[in-house]
């Protein structure tokens, strides 16, 4: 059988593997499933979207497009590094510098002959939700969890009861070193990210007095470097962690007050892994979960098995281990349940200390919020002149300007919705 | 009583990472130099042979981090539809040879990595199995054409050492088994860091003692700042001081101790302040659970311990049983205490009196070593060895002898057409494995492997019955070739050939040939699993090749670096379910 594709003629003898599986049932497909031309035609007619070309990226531009894909699209705003390079394989030494997207698609397009990918060289922020409506399904391959929690919180807002089209289903992956988690989001029916942050709980910070004053760790030093002398002596330029003349100057200083404490272990490496974040990644542990990721997406566009319900971890420090199981949709989920969150806090705290405190909470995580009860703005960051009228409620107590089990609603720069929350009073 | 870190008086010179360094900084946070370099001298082998892709991505996953060298031995020309499932081919590839056509696009990704290709089948390339003694480990992409090639690469790289990956992967399923040297001991297993605190305080040591005793002998007394800054590890051996004189000098045994011991901690702290308690307080109580441990070794280190190579050491012993038997001495020695890692978790204190409190444990786990190292030096001695074991080994095992690991390493299990695997070791074990899932409500994955067990077999008997037609032999040679009238049998399909694989289990027979397989669970799970590899026809589907790849490559990069634990010994994966399971066959 001849067919065209992308203006691509090809025969079927080259998809002989994969025809296999859509035009045969399994013992476990659905039995109202039906397999064949009806199948094939609807998985190279489903447009996808990629977002992130990098580690667990560049595996799923190739996955998809082995899996029969032919209109895939991939969002990714970073160029390429070196430190890239041993594990993102779509990417050579000379392409050090260039749109990771743009690479990236060029190269999967030129390998697997009748498949289409067109980049984004940007950010997900840039789109608009006629964007995301044009897509059948969207897997992410990400390291920021905000990025994730913008997509998932823009896909969950997109759904319209009436239209059953308007569901995208989202896919996700992440690792860390021999570790990764894999997870398939129906936005509305199941959980979705929202609902599921607490369980990747963010690194507390240390608090700014023990860098300040009582460093005890190489870390600590590199904090201070990092936070404080920075500002101090360099205010006027602006930290590029990826500059290393700015990472060494943070680790002489780091390193000269590493040794006024007597406190061993700095190093650049070290310096460079604190002030970036660095999280360990290997070929390997991408490979496993954008894999995972795009055996879903084959699943769920063509049927011919039945998918993840709905979340994956994988670990791989000691032996093999995964454990799949159903997260719970959550009630009070602030993107995709109908109830507020509660959050117990001290009715004695000031509401700075609150604003504080939201950057750290596993359940909230936000870094730049406004807060409005019903009635009134308890602060609000943007514009400058609501700004200044209501920063004087930051030295406040939480009891003086809320009740006890109100509800607040809070925005933040990061989200295109907002959170509803309600104050619980400790104790 | 300060102990002082030495001063550098001159700033160390400034060197920023070498270009290595850089395009490795991501995975040397995983295995550090020493894993690097293990990686860069390692030789991998791929015999590879049916679609192939599990095993091209495995390499992928090798060439990145630079493997030093890998070797492809394949057998086909790339055909039209290696094409659709193989991203490491192109249309240029068609009709040329898949291992030099793989090996060269697999080349592009790391030109430090040493590629090599050899067209040949297994069979033919193994043919003289000394071969298999140029590369430091083995992947065998199965089934092999039939059961005597496994048969013989496993025997030899059982003898030579070499350890084999033995890779099934079709459809949505697969597996892997992977072969180890007879003794396969890891010291670095990179435990979790919460896991790895050894603060041993209800066995203090003079120095802490005395340290403990000058931050915490006016406790009441001390002004706040100072009250709030006491490192809570002080705190915590100070009113052990004051729990054991008031019983008879008995530590806090049970739950029930330590929580009461808890209370009395927390009743210590200061909560007229605005925060209302003290941190240092709050960690000491929080750590009361954790700390207060009488000393105890993990079960893979007793193994260790218990072990003929580790009592009785002989001329030739490894350099690890000579470590392992002089921690054991120490064990012995010091009411079984092990050397002390010497690691201080970060807590509340002054920056000086953290400092101090390092240098404590740091100086008395260098003691420690010190001790240890002596015993090697002795060992060393009355066996004669004349090139001592370097420090940095001994040091490393100190710091991680809870947690060192001895893999002993099983042969593959080899589903021969003619003879019946012999399960009796095994057969508990892996009916309890039955059991147990059951029991919590789940679906084992064990008849996944024994469905790649019954692929095996039926290939070795396809093999068998197509030898019987080339070579027209007496019948009774081979049983079942021919039926009486001389006509030569169809080739059993695979599905329906599987059926008489699955253990049939014979309550007359002791010990039974396959274990206990008959839960209609396990046999529909087997059923299943039977008709989706028949649906497959032996294709690979990429996602599920570059996932095992994925894993393979994990467990090859842990056995080459010694680090981190691997796979004992066999692993299945369910891309239906996305599950895996391992078992120890």
């Amino acid at each position: 059988m001849e067919t065209m594709v992308n203006g691509i003629e090809h025969s079927r003898e080259r998809w002989r593997y994969l025809d296999y599986f859509l035009n045969k049932p399994g013992p476990t497909s659905d039995p109202e499933w039906l397999p064949g031309e009806q199948t094939i035609n609807s998985l190279e007619t489903s447009k996808v979207l990629v977002i992130g070309a990098g580690g667990l990226g560049c595996e799923i531009l190739k996955n998809l497009a082995l899996s029969g894909f032919k209109d895939i699209h991939v969002i990714d705003m970073d160029t390429i590094d070196v430190s890239n390079l041993n594990r993102q394989f779509l990417f050579r030494e000379a392409d050090v510098g260039k749109s990771k997207a743009e690479c990236a698609a060029a190269f999967v397009e030129k390998r697997v002959k009748g498949v289409k990918i067109t980049p984004f060289n940007g950010k997900i922020q840039d789109k608009d939700e006629d964007y995301y409506m044009q897509f059948k399904m969207i897997i992410c391959g990400l390291d920021s969890i905000e990025a994730r929690r913008w997509i998932n919180a823009t896909l969950v807002g997109m759904v319209d009861t009436e239209n059953p089209e308007s569901l995208k289903p989202l896919i996700d992956g992440g690792t860390e070193g021999f570790k990764g988690q894999s997870r398939v989001i129906l936005p509305t029916m199941n959980s979705c990210i929202e609902c599921q942050l607490d369980m990747h709980t963010p690194r507390a910070a240390v608090p700014l007095c023990t860098l300040a004053t009582i460093p005890r760790q190489p870390a600590h030093c590199i904090e201070w470097a990092h936070i404080i002398a920075w500002e101090e002596h360099r205010k006027d330029d602006i930290l590029d962690t990826d500059d290393p003349e700015h990472i060494t100057w943070l680790y002489q200083k780091a390193l000269a007050r590493a040794q006024e404490f007597n406190i061993p272990g700095v190093t650049y490496s070290m310096t460079q892994g604190v002030v970036k974040n660095i999280i360990p990644a290997i070929a390997s542990t991408n490979a496993i979960i954008a894999a995972s990721c795009c055996n879903e997406a084959f699943k769920i566009a063509t049927s011919c098995n039945p998918w993840l319900q709905n979340y994956m971890m994988y670990s791989g420090d000691d032996g093999v281990y995964t454990y799949t199981f159903e997260t719970e949709q959550k009630e009070d989920c602030p993107v995709c349940g109908n109830l507020a969150k509660s959050l117990t806090v001290n009715p004695n705290m000031t509401l700075q200390e609150f604003i504080d405190s939201l950057g750290e909470r596993a359940e909230a995580q936000l870094m730049k919020p406004t807060l409005r009860t019903e009635e009134k703005s308890l602060y609000s960051q943007f514009p400058a002149s609501l700004r200044e009228q209501t920063a004087p409620n930051l030295e406040k107590r939480l009891s003086e300007l809320v009740e006890n089990g109100e509800e607040i609603g809070i925005s933040d720069p990061a989200f295109a919705i907002a959170f509803k929350y309600k104050l619980i009073f400790s104790s | 009583m300060t102990t002082m870190v030495e001063r550098t008086t001159t700033p160390p010179p400034l060197q920023g990472p070498t270009a290595k360094e850089k395009k490795y900084d991501r995975q040397l946070r995983l295995w550090a130099a020493g894993g690097q370099q293990a990686l860069e001298d390692a030789k991998v082998l791929l015999l590879n042979s049916g679609p192939g892709v599990v095993g091209v991505e495995t390499l992928k996953n090798l060439i990145l981090p630079g493997v030093g060298n890998y070797t492809i031995v394949d057998e086909v020309d790339v055909t039209e539809k290696d094409l659709g499932v193989n991203f490491f081919l192109e249309e240029s590839s068609l009709g040329k040879s898949r291992a030099e056509e793989s090996c060269k696009y697999l080349q592009e990704l790391n030109l430090e990595v040493n590629g090599n290709a050899i067209q040949k089948s297994t069979e033919s390339f193994v043919e003289k199995p000394s071969v298999l003694d140029n590369y430091t480990l083995i992947i065998l992409i199965g089934p092999t054409k039939d059961c005597s090639i496994l048969e013989k690469i496993s025997q030899h790289a059982q003898k030579s050492s070499i350890p084999l990956f033995y890779v099934h992967c079709v459809g949505f399923f697969s597996h892997f088994s992977v072969q180890l040297p007879a003794q396969f001991p890891i010291v670095d297993t990179h435990p979790d860091p919460a896991s790895t605190q050894d603060l041993r305080l209800l066995n203090p040591w003079p120095e802490l003692l005395i340290f403990a005793r000058e931050k915490t002998g006016n406790l009441p007394f001390q002004r706040d700042h100072e009250h709030g800054h006491v490192p809570y590890l002080l705190l915590l051996l100070h009113y052990l001081n004051v729990w054991k004189a008031a019983r008879d000098g008995k530590a806090p045994a049970n739950y029930s101790n330590k929580k009461e011991f808890a209370a009395m901690v927390a009743e210590g702290a200061r909560k007229n302040n605005a925060e209302g308690g003290e941190e240092n307080f709050d960690e000491a109580t929080a750590n009361v659970l954790k700390s207060l441990n009488p000393p105890s070794i993990s079960s893979g280190l007793k193994e260790v311990f218990e072990s003929d190579d580790c009592r009785n050491l002989r001329k030739g012993s490894a350099n690890f049983w000579i470590i392992a038997h002089a921690i054991n001495k120490f064990h012995a020695a010091h009411n079984g205490l092990l050397p002390l890692p010497g690691a201080l978790p970060d807590m509340k204190a002054q920056s000086s009196d953290y400092i101090q409190l390092q240098n404590i444990y740091k100086a008395k786990a260098h003691s420690d070593f010190a001790e240890v190292t002596a015993t090697v030096r002795r060992s060393e001695k009355d066996l004669d060895i004349e090139s001592p074991i370097d420090d940095k080994e001994i040091e490393a095992f100190c710091k991680g002898a809870q947690f060192v690991k001895l893999i002993r390493g099983r042969p593959i299990r080899i589903a021969k057409s003619t003879e019946t695997l012999d399960w009796s070791d095994r057969a508990g074990a892996l009916s309890m494995e039955l059991e147990n899932q059951k029991m919590m409500g789940l679906e084992s994955l064990l008849p996944i492997y024994f469905a790649f067990l019954a692929l095996d077999r039926h290939h070795d008997e396809t093999s068998r019955l197509e030898q019987s037609r080339r070579e027209p032999s007496p019948l009774k040679e081979i049983p079942g070739a021919r039926d009486v009238s001389g006509a030569v049998l169809p080739v059993p399909n695979f599905a329906e050939a599987a059926h008489f694989y699955t253990p049939a289990v014979d309550p007359e027979t002791e010990p039974k040939p396959w274990p206990r397989f008959d839960t209609p669970e396990a046999r529909k799970t087997f059923d299943n699993v039977v008709k989706e590899l028949d649906r497959a026809d032996g294709a690979e589907l990429h996602n599920i090749s570059a996932l095992t790849g994925g894993m393979v490559a994990q467990e090859v990069i842990k056995v080459i670096t010694k680090q981190y634990v691997p796979v004992d010994n066999t692993c299945v994966f369910d891309g239906i379910a996305s599950k895996t399971a391992v078992f120890n066959i």
